[in-house]
């Protein structure tokens, strides 16, 4: 193990250690750590001048109950959980069936399909722009929930296909061979000899792409306006604008529209660092 | 399934799919995301090229101009900041990945409650950028900001980090650096885990430690981490964007644009829907992304020769 376990230090340096390490955390986490403790003051700290001392008083449920229930943020969310919900079975679903055919099939453009999906994801996305916005709106499906689940599918079919074949490719091949030999049919074995082993992949990429979904800002802003399509990435900047120097609900937004990625990274962390790691890195 | 579309050749046909099972399913499984991908990425990389020659507004009839939208860019002196700044993006992005390693070497340890302050400390990467960006953006704030305030402790007087022409960026950046130096560790983490320990006693052994260690011994076999953690960093440098919309908004004065913000700006934005020139912009970073594009496919693909 690398560095030497610190067991093995001296005491002093035991001692240090383990004071060093909240010391650090709390450093890290200090920009964050402000904006929690001004998400619960009242409005008057802020004219008065009080950004930094202790709270004047505690409005933890006046200030979120307002981002509930006194705004659109509530609808914004919303939007979210419809864009990134889609996204998520769309594009775990596709790619569970493209890193299929990639990982266990053996033909001769196999590699240059499978390089076609790594580079497109990793394509800086604003050369797709002006092409996407133009055939959202051709669609009829600017400013819709569907216009933006649809692109997003696609582009994340790349990083996912990339991860399933991977995945796909580590799994023992005389399981499929076995059920070859037996005469199971091609997509019976997709469905009932591969599938249940991916259930580890799949749960790491619908994490992992739940996060980076409800994050997109970027073709938030492109491909919708205004409260009925936009996700609340998107707008968190329309509150903001709404209640401009309202430091204490811009916070208090801020931390309820990060709250759902954060919830599901505790909650299944280790699936989402598996996905994270490519699972290249054991 | 097309096979049973002419019922008076179903026996001959259905034998030639059971025939043809092994060459044919591949293509079935992949005809949705095949299609999904050229469609919304692949066929729309060549339109912004052909977009890229003419002279249009996103509505009326586009005007074939040639390279004169190139031309014109050569002497935008916006887009030459924008370029210096995806430089300075990409220069001082990497930083992630030492400091990265850096805090992996100070948790990699046993002690009580140490994966709570792993998950603390790769917290940060989960939150999007916009949040990130609001959060430096009130660290910043010239007067009542958290920096401000830390520095007037020890005596300096406030600064507009935002406000500052030439230390805008580099405020961003920093900003940027949190979640991706968040996202380094984690990817370090994993690999100090596969880290060989016999490998390591043989060199405590022979009197190797610390940097020397870590140089000859840790660091070589943390070449897959490396490798994806400076993947993902080159991108996310390259793509910066949110950051710079919500923080400063391409100001002061312009100069914390980069090619991905000017681009937006020049085709969407009130300064008029260029459409034609926001694609050229487009397509000068795909230009500058596809040389790292290469490289990594073809790392991958030694790699996979190598494989099975």
């Amino acid at each position: 193990m690398f560095p030497r376990p610190i067991q093995q230090a001296s005491a002093p340096a035991q001692t240090a250690y383990k004071t060093l390490l909240p010391i650090s955390l709390i450093l890290w986490l200090l920009p964050l750590i402000a904006v929690a403790v001004f998400s619960i003051k009242p409005a008057s700290d802020f004219t008065q001048g009080n950004y930094w001392g202790m709270p004047g008083s505690f409005e933890l449920f006046n200030n979120y109950g307002q981002v509930f229930f006194n705004s659109d943020m509530p609808r914004y969310m919303l939007n979210s959980v419809l864009i990134t919900v889609p996204t998520v079975i769309g594009a775990v679903a596709l790619s569970a069936m493209a890193g299929f055919a990639l990982g266990i099939y053996k033909f001769r453009s196999n590699i240059w399909v499978f390089f076609m999906f790594v580079a497109g994801n990793f394509v800086p996305f604003q050369i797709l722009m002006v092409p996407v916005r133009d055939l959202t709106l051709d669609m009829g499906l600017y400013n819709t929930k569907t216009g933006l689940v649809l692109f997003h599918i696609a582009f994340q079919t790349g990083f996912c296909t990339l991860f399933m074949r991977n995945f796909i490719r580590a799994l023992p091949f005389p399981l499929i061979e076995a059920a070859r030999v037996e005469g199971v049919a091609e997509w019976r074995i997709f469905w009932f000899v591969v599938l249940p082993l991916m259930k580890p992949a799949l749960a790491a990429l619908a994490v992992l792409i739940f996060t980076f979904i409800w994050n997109d800002y970027f073709w938030a802003i492109v491909l919708t306006q205004g409260p009925d399509a936009q996700p609340v990435t998107a707008g968190i900047t329309s509150f903001n604008a709404q209640y401009r120097a309202a430091y204490h609900l811009m916070s208090a937004g801020s931390i309820v529209a990060a709250l759902p990625p954060v919830l599901m990274f505790f909650l299944m962390q280790k699936h989402f660092i598996a996905g994270l790691t490519l699972g290249a890195v054991k | 399934m097309t096979v049973t579309a002419l019922p008076d050749t179903e026996t001959p046909k259905r034998g030639w799919y059971k025939r043809n099972e092994i060459a044919v399913t591949p293509w079935l499984f992949l005809a949705p995301a095949i299609l999904f991908f050229a469609v919304y990425v692949i066929i729309p990389i060549f339109q912004s090229f052909s977009i890229s020659l003419y002279d249009w507004d996103g509505l009326g009839v586009a005007r074939f101009i040639g390279m004169e939208n190139y031309a014109e860019l050569m002497d935008d002196s916006a887009f030459e900041v924008s370029l210096w700044n995806n430089l300075k993006w990409l220069i001082f992005y990497l930083l992630a990945i030492p400091a990265g390693l850096f805090i992996a070497l100070f948790l990699n340890q046993t002690v009580t409650g140490i994966r709570i302050y792993k998950s603390l400390f790769f917290f940060p990467f989960v939150l999007s950028q916009v949040v990130v960006g609001l959060v430096f953006a009130w660290f910043y704030l010239p007067n009542e900001g958290l920096l401000s305030n830390m520095l007037r402790l020890v005596g300096l007087g406030p600064v507009n980090v935002l406000g500052d022409p030439t230390w805008a960026t580099y405020g961003i950046i920093a900003a940027g650096l949190w979640p991706q130096t968040a996202y380094c560790m984690i990817l370090y983490l994993t690999g100090l885990n596969a880290v060989d320990p016999e490998q390591v006693e043989a060199a405590r052994l022979d009197g190797a430690k610390g940097w020397k260690m870590l140089w000859y011994v840790i660091i070589p076999q943390l070449k897959p981490a490396t490798f994806i953690a400076f993947v993902v960093t080159i991108i996310g440098a390259l793509r910066s964007f949110d950051l710079i919309s919500i923080m400063t908004n391409g100001g002061p004065f312009g100069q914390t644009r980069v090619l991905s913000f000017y681009m937006f700006e020049k085709a969407l934005s009130e300064y008029g829907f260029r459409m034609g020139y926001g694609a050229a912009i487009a397509v000068v970073l795909f230009l500058i992304m596809l040389v790292f594009i290469a490289y990594f496919l073809w790392s991958m693909y030694r790699e996979e020769r190598g494989g099975r």
